[in-house]
């Protein structure tokens, strides 16, 4: 970051935190607001026809939400990650366009004619199927998370990124249609020595992972709609495999092959990569479900409080891939005293939660920080709790608790405390 | 008639039957052809199920190494920039800045013949050949000092390689530990104090947000249009035929030659910058100057501003032997050694203009 580009932010924040003032200030005239005074262009003249926009895009007052991604995370753009802008969403589900993108070979652009999928190895029948044929299947429909293995994996060593879009931008949430993959398993039928299965990608990294068969023929769905409608080709168009609650890697997508075998495959993403590397040298593998977790994603750095003291609504989300979430805490003092946070909306197995804490904000700084229990009776650990399990040499799977630092003059920041 | 209407109903009768007998299923798909399936089914397993019939010498995997790999993980297997080192780290990874390679790392071999035949090189995957993958494996384990520069390896002793860090990993053990078994939080006065230890800003290394609305709720519609049109404009890349045209079977081969390219650079309609610059227009440019790409190094800046321009002279000296060529480049290809290649390559980027 240039010192210019850095000026100009500090500056944009101060220009908002002042605007912001004025505004919960009212009416600067004293005959009353002029947005209500005078005749806006929207009032007086006709807008777009219905055709102008026959597939909607958000105003153009939004096009500050967006994906973005670390550059300096990765060697190449094709092989990286973006984030999904938490801080501007709102609700539990995930618009298509901003659910954040992880390839390792890019975006496959796969004609839906010449898609097939095949099942093969340790079946009765080995099987290729037609995108139609997989329509004629009974199907689900299902909202799910899915996390990153390695979401706020850059925090193990200390607050590193300031922003919830960068420290757990790497999850979404999406109702997915699509066909059990039990459905498809039994089509082919799975022999009795057959415990594992290797779903296969048709991308230029032909990514596989190694999935017990007990979670293939619980929850996994072979899904081909997001949020009723296809796919997107960064989220696997036309066909994806859906693997609730468990780390994002398995979630193959651009799906062209499920083998099924008898033991594991132990294939790049599950052995060189998505494994725990402890302090001691040694490293954790098939660390699959992703535990319970939650952040605050407004205030926070990207979404600083531009209203001044009084009745502040402070937002977040939180998820459990080992079931639903019971309860969030929320604490403004750092911990010292925690509060019952009220979690509005569905609460769907191994989907994202969403919490509200409605609070009188007296204007003095604010260390805040949210914890999840789940339906399993965990609780969300602290990052130093982790650490002193696993050390600091992990990069996946860190789910400890985020704490965001408020300046009386609203401006939050990353930090980790005491 | 009654004859076809009889043979019809059999054939209702049979399809009825034959879907009794796919007890659990509907019927759907059709039966993969063993062509099929052994096209897809090219994975392979710690146990070496799945390897196929062939052989590769650590000799012959230097070759296609340099040729295909180093311009990304370096001579040695160091690695360039940012993308995945291959070798060394031993006797690292309980040290604060573990290093995660082949050698000290990775528990099994079958994942590298695996993951080099099914996604590498990038940019060109499943383009090696088996005997070019056994190759290339043998090449990436004299890297890491586990075997003497006269190996071969085969399908018939690949499972009697050692690997060092094979007993490196444990199952997942969650459940057993402190963070598992914490069950009653703290509500009120959990602690007497509270400090910050750490802070994001301190380290500024988020990325700035050009189009961030930290909002004033003073943005006007002109602000807004202004910020929606920061796409590249298409029509910016009308091309200009000037030069005489090259000749079309050498730009179909420099098509091919450039996948040696293509993990760093990118060329043709909506090419963008990537490890280096773009190449449109790269032929008759002045040296270190497409529009937009920063990451130049200073020899190469230099040569520019010397006068040094992307020539056919130029071009074929520096692709024969960047290093060489511009001293403190920071293209790590190692160079194209053919002739054909040669003129290949700069004829494709001749057909390439802004």
């Amino acid at each position: 970051m240039t010192e210019t580009t850095r000026t100009s932010r500090r500056h944009f924040l101060k220009g908002g935190l002042i605007a912001g003032g004025a505004m919960a200030a009212g009416p600067v005239l004293a005959s009353g607001d002029p947005a209500i005074l005078e005749v806006q262009p929207w009032a007086n003249q006709l807008g777009e026809g219905v055709d102008a926009r026959p597939y909607g895009v958000p105003s153009p007052f939004e096009n500050h939400v967006r994906r973005r991604n670390v550059e300096w995370l990765t060697a190449d753009p094709v092989s990286s990650v973006n984030f999904t802008p938490l801080h501007e969403l709102d609700g539990v589900i995930t618009p298509n366009g901003l659910c954040f993108e992880r390839h390792h070979g890019g975006i496959a652009e796969v004609d839906p004619a010449k898609y097939r999928l095949m099942i093969n190895g340790l079946v009765d029948r080995e099987l290729v199927f037609t995108l139609d044929d997989l329509k004629r299947f009974p199907r689900v429909n299902r909202a799910y998370f899915l996390e990153c293995a390695a979401n706020s994996g850059m925090e193990w060593r200390g607050a590193q990124l300031n922003g919830c879009q960068f420290t757990h931008g790497m999850i979404h949430n999406v109702l997915y249609t699509g066909v059990p993959l039990r459905t498809i398993l039994a089509e082919a039928g799975v022999k009795t020595n057959g415990k594992w299965i290797l779903p296969e990608g048709a991308d230029a990294a032909a990514m596989t992972r190694s999935i017990p068969i007990e979670k293939a023929l619980d929850d996994c769905l072979v899904a081909f709609a997001m949020n009723g409608e296809a796919l997107r080709p960064e989220q696997g168009y036309p066909v994806r495999l859906v693997v609730p609650g468990w780390e994002g890697n398995m979630w193959i997508k651009w799906l062209r092959r499920i083998e099924v075998g008898d033991m594991p495959w132990h294939h790049r993403e599950e052995t060189s990569k998505y494994t725990d590397l402890f302090a001691d040298g040694k490293a954790r593998r098939f660390t699959w479900e992703m535990d319970a977790k939650s952040v605050i994603t407004n205030p926070s750095p990207q979404a600083p409080i531009l209203h001044g003291k009084g009745p502040t609504v402070l937002t977040g989300v939180a998820w459990s891939g080992r079931g639903t979430i019971k309860e969030v805490h929320v604490t403004l003092d750092g911990g010292r005293n925690w509060h019952q946070a009220r979690i509005d909306g569905p609460s769907w197995d191994k989907s994202i939660h969403r919490f509200y804490f409605d609070f009188e904000w007296d204007g003095r700084p604010l260390l805040l920080q949210s914890r999840a229990v789940d339906s399993t009776g965990y609780v969300q650990p602290t990052k130093n709790e982790l650490r002193a399990v696993r050390g600091e040499n992990s990069i996946y799977h860190n789910n400890g608790i985020q704490t965001w630092h408020v300046r009386a003059n609203g401006e939050a920041e990353n930090v980790e405390i005491s | 008639m009654s004859r076809f209407l009889n043979l019809a109903a059999a054939a209702a009768l049979v399809s009825v039957f034959s879907t009794a007998a796919l007890a659990d299923g509907l019927g759907l798909g059709r039966p993969a052809t063993p062509e099929e399936v052994a096209a897809w089914d090219i994975d392979i397993r710690p146990d070496g199920a799945g390897l196929p019939e062939g052989s590769g010498s650590v000799f012959d995997g230097e070759e296609i190494y340099a040729e295909r790999c180093a311009v990304c993980h370096g001579d040695f297997g160091e690695a360039v920039g940012r993308w995945p080192v291959l070798a060394g780290g031993r006797d690292t990874l309980a040290s604060s800045r573990p290093v995660k390679t082949v050698g000290s790392y990775w528990p099994y071999l079958s994942t590298v013949w695996d993951y080099v035949h099914r996604a590498m090189p990038f940019g060109d995957a499943q383009s090696l050949t088996d005997d070019e993958t056994y190759a290339l494996t043998a090449y990436i384990l004299y890297l890491n000092d586990l075997v003497d520069d006269e190996f071969e390896l085969s399908r018939d002793n690949f499972t009697e390689v050692a690997m060092p860090n094979a007993d490196g990993f444990f199952p997942d053990d969650r459940m057993e530990t402190a963070v598992w078994a914490k069950r009653e939080p703290c509500m009120t006065d959990c602690k007497a104090s509270v400090e910050i230890t750490g802070r994001a800003r301190v380290l500024d290394v988020t990325p700035d947000d050009p189009t961030s609305k930290i909002r004033t709720g003073t943005a006007t519609s002109e602000e807004a249009a202004a910020t929606q049109t920061d796409e590249p404009a298409a029509g910016a890349a009308t091309q200009v035929a000037a030069v005489a045209a090259p000749d079309p079977e050498l730009v179909a081969a420099g098509k091919s030659v450039f996948r040696k390219c293509q993990a760093c650079h990118a060329v043709g309609d909506g090419a963008r910058h990537k490890i280096g610059p773009h190449l449109n227009g790269a032929f008759g440019r002045t040296v270190g100057t497409a529009d937009g790409f920063t990451k130049y190094s200073k020899a190469m800046a230099a040569a520019g501003e010397s006068g040094m321009v992307w020539d056919e002279a130029s071009l074929t000296a520096f692709l024969q032997n960047p290093k060489a060529t511009i001293k403190g480049t920071r293209m790590a290809f190692a160079g194209l050694r053919k002739d054909d290649d040669l003129r290949a390559i700069i004829a494709y980027l001749q057909a390439h203009p802004e």
